[in-house]
């Protein structure tokens, strides 16, 4: 019998089991950001309790900060009072616990979910846990890591443990090699159209096959990040050479301490006889760019498709599609590519990495963003990613097309910042949620890769052909 | 102790609700616990934009919108179908739905984290199969219906007309039903963490760097 780096990893981390079925669970690493958290430490504090292990605990604002904002920045520069608060109350309980934090000064801050991998934080074989569902992200490095509610922040804070049931095992092996212009994002994106937003819930999901084992860290990361997406709060990659190197190259650990690591970071995959409860074969080598159309991170098409018709689904289907279409403003059979945009976001835990940038700064070099576009920004996920790129010169090449250079944060994902959709503005967003209201009251997200979106912006709309 | 629910039921007819739909953005930025009951469904339940700290008597009301109806707007148990709760881990959701005084969610599926956030709150998510679901749908489309949920028996009632039984973890329930303090709980094991910590930092002590 064999076990699957889910189950291992579980093993690794079960401090009992109760009768019920429920078990507690070590947490290694907690990631805490301004909008979950501020309830979890007036909980902690009304019961006069202190972080368990203060070490485990990393912060820093992401939701709220502007993307327009120098060095010279502070939290007292914020203009919505309101956001500013949170951003406040962030600060001052992590002075007040002595947890450490990548204030909104730091060359550090970021997405926390990018700043994590990025500054040797998440380690292989972690349980990570972070007040927000995309901690899922950090499975790509073979961690246990989910995203838990605020009460259950406070938990983790208070006991250094939490309560769960043990998921099923999924795996979904994606074989074969990608075509030119398609890229991770494609590939997740594609998943949940098959598999559906609750497609993984009750699962981990293990992601394996020869394209996994191909790509970077950067775009495991990215597939990882979306098993919420398709309902999987727990998503993983197991450890492989490229895993390990990265860790080497980012992490601060001595030299001995990483080696004695190796050695057990090298255990961390799923062994050739385990059983998995359910598994999916996709081969990659068919799928185009996809891109969403509706309201549901599963309403996803083929870049040069229609939207679909209602016409021929069930009663109850048809609702859900003609609601979806109302709200994006389309009508049967139109195709992708008749549609204007107004905006164009490239940013998120999903695509905001370097490799990210890279690859949009590459469709955007020599050309312009079209004047049909109100405003087109780019939002590095970490301070880290915009100091390389602007190290490579990939700034230049935003600006020089007309996008804006922001610095770091969630920003438009999902607009808690200044940066929004107005209401019925279309936008190609490389971000991971299309749902109403997600990127401002009333306007319409579309979801796609880092280059669809580069694309979408020099032309306007959605292209027929790449 | 709450073993027992009664309550109108308000059904909205949709999928995939998500916890973006439940709760919007804007209210997340709020720094406490309760009085998110205005923010429910806010995208649905008004047609002008809300800001946080904007009360429900200076709101725009759709009076489409179910909740905004007598006798919906007292419904304690909400009806939906497949993957509700899904999405963002905001437990915000759960805030709101509690405030407004929704104590049963009844779905063929719930998004995971979701759920758990629920049982932290005294809101009950109850998941049924799709022919349960549809049944419920049916006797409570046109007309409000009153329905009593008994959590120690495990059985929605509805009058003599309907009566369907329900899974739901033991533990699960007397969360509910007792609304534990799961801190304290957990914190009676602290000396089984503590040893647990110990071993796990002489096994893995880059971990705890
Ligand atoms: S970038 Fe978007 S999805 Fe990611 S943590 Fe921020 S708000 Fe959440």
């Amino acid at each position: 019998m064999g076990y699957t780096i889910y189950d291992k990893l579980w093993n690794e981390h079960l401090i009992r089991s109760y009768d019920d079925g429920d078990s507690l669970i070590y947490i290694d690493r907690h990631f805490l950001h301004e909008v979950t958290s501020p309830q979890a430490f007036e909980g902690l504090k009304k019961k006069s309790l202190k972080p368990w292990r203060i070490n485990a605990n990393i912060a820093t604002p992401d939701h709220n900060v502007p993307t327009i904002r120098d060095n010279k920045f502070s939290i007292e520069n914020i203009e919505d009072n309101i956001s500013k608060l949170q951003v406040v109350e962030l600060d001052k309980n992590c002075n007040d616990f002595g947890i450490k934090q990548f204030n909104i000064n730091s060359n550090n801050q970021g997405i926390v979910h990018v700043i994590g991998p990025e500054l040797g934080l998440t380690l292989p074989g972690m349980s990570i846990v972070c007040g927000d569902s995309h901690t899922s992200t950090h499975g790509a490095f073979g961690c246990l890591a989910m995203g838990i509610g605020t009460s259950e922040v406070e938990h983790v804070l208070a006991t250094q443990s939490l309560k769960v049931k043990k998921l099923k095992n999924m795996r979904i092996n994606f074989e074969g090699s990608i075509q030119k212009g398609v890229s991770s994002k494609d590939i997740v994106l594609y998943l949940i159209r098959t598999i559906g937003t609750a497609g993984g819930t009750g699962y981990a999901v293990e992601f394996a096959g020869s394209y996994i084992r191909n790509i970077s860290m950067e775009a495991r990361m990215t597939i990882c990040n979306m098993s919420i997406e398709a309902g999987a709060k727990v998503g993983l990659v197991s450890v492989d050479d490229k895993t390990i190197d990265y860790v080497k190259k980012h992490s601060n650990l001595e030299a001995n301490l990483i080696n004695d690591a190796i050695i057990k970071w090298e255990t961390l995959k799923t062994d050739k006889e385990a059983i998995f409860d359910k598994e999916i074969d996709i081969d990659v080598s068919k799928i185009n760019p996809q891109v969403t159309w509706g309201t549901s991170p599963e309403m996803v098409i083929d870049f040069n498709e229609k939207i679909p018709s209602s016409a021929i689904l069930s009663a109850e289907k048809r609702k859900s599609l003609d609601l979806a279409k109302n709200y994006m403003g389309l009508s049967d059979n139109q195709e992708l590519s008749d549609l204007d945009f107004d905006k164009v976001f490239i940013g998120s835990c999903t695509n905001s990495r370097i490799e990210d940038l890279r690859e949009a700064a590459e469709v955007l070099k020599g050309q312009k963003v079209s004047e049909k576009i109100q405003e087109a920004i780019v939002v590095p996920g970490s301070g880290m990613v915009k100091e390389q790129a602007e190290k490579e010169g990939i700034h230049k090449i935003f600006i020089e097309a007309g996008f804006q250079w922001r610095a770091p944060g969630c920003s438009m994902c999902l607009g808690m910042n200044p940066d929004q959709l107005n209401p019925y503005e279309r936008c190609a967003s490389t971000s991971n949620r299309n749902f109403e209201g997600r990127q401002g009251n009333l306007g319409r997200t579309h979801l796609m890769s880092p280059k669809m979106a580069a694309l979408t912006a020099i032309n306007g709309r959605i292209v027929k052909e790449i | 102790m709450k073993d027992y629910i009664e309550g109108i039921v308000a059904p909205i007819d949709r999928d995939n609700i998500d916890t973006d739909q439940i709760i919007p953005t804007e209210y997340l930025k709020s720094i406490k616990k309760f009085g998110y009951e205005d923010y429910l469904f806010d995208g649905w339940r008004y047609t002008d934009q809300g800001r946080l700290g904007m009360k429900k008597a200076e709101r725009e009301i759709n009076y489409e919108f179910i909740l905004n109806n007598s006798p919906y707007s007292e419904s304690k148990v909400l009806l939906t179908r497949d993957n509700f709760g899904c999405g963002s881990s905001r437990e915000h959701a759960v805030w709101a739905l509690r405030d407004f005084g929704i104590e049963v969610v009844i779905a063929s599926s719930f998004g995971d984290i979701f759920f758990n956030n629920c049982f932290k709150n005294g809101v009950l998510p109850l998941t049924l199969n799709k022919t349960e679901i549809e049944e419920l749908f049916s006797v409570s489309m046109d007309n409000p219906i009153t329905i009593s949920v008994n959590i120690k028996d495990k059985v929605i009632l509805f009058k003599d007309k309907l009566s369907i039984n329900f899974d739901l973890d033991d533990n699960l329930a007397e969360r509910i039903i007792y609304g534990l303090d799961e801190i304290d709980i957990t914190l009676k094991d602290s000396e089984l963490i503590k040893k647990f910590e110990e071993k796990r930092k002489e096994n893995n002590p880059w971990i705890f760097e």
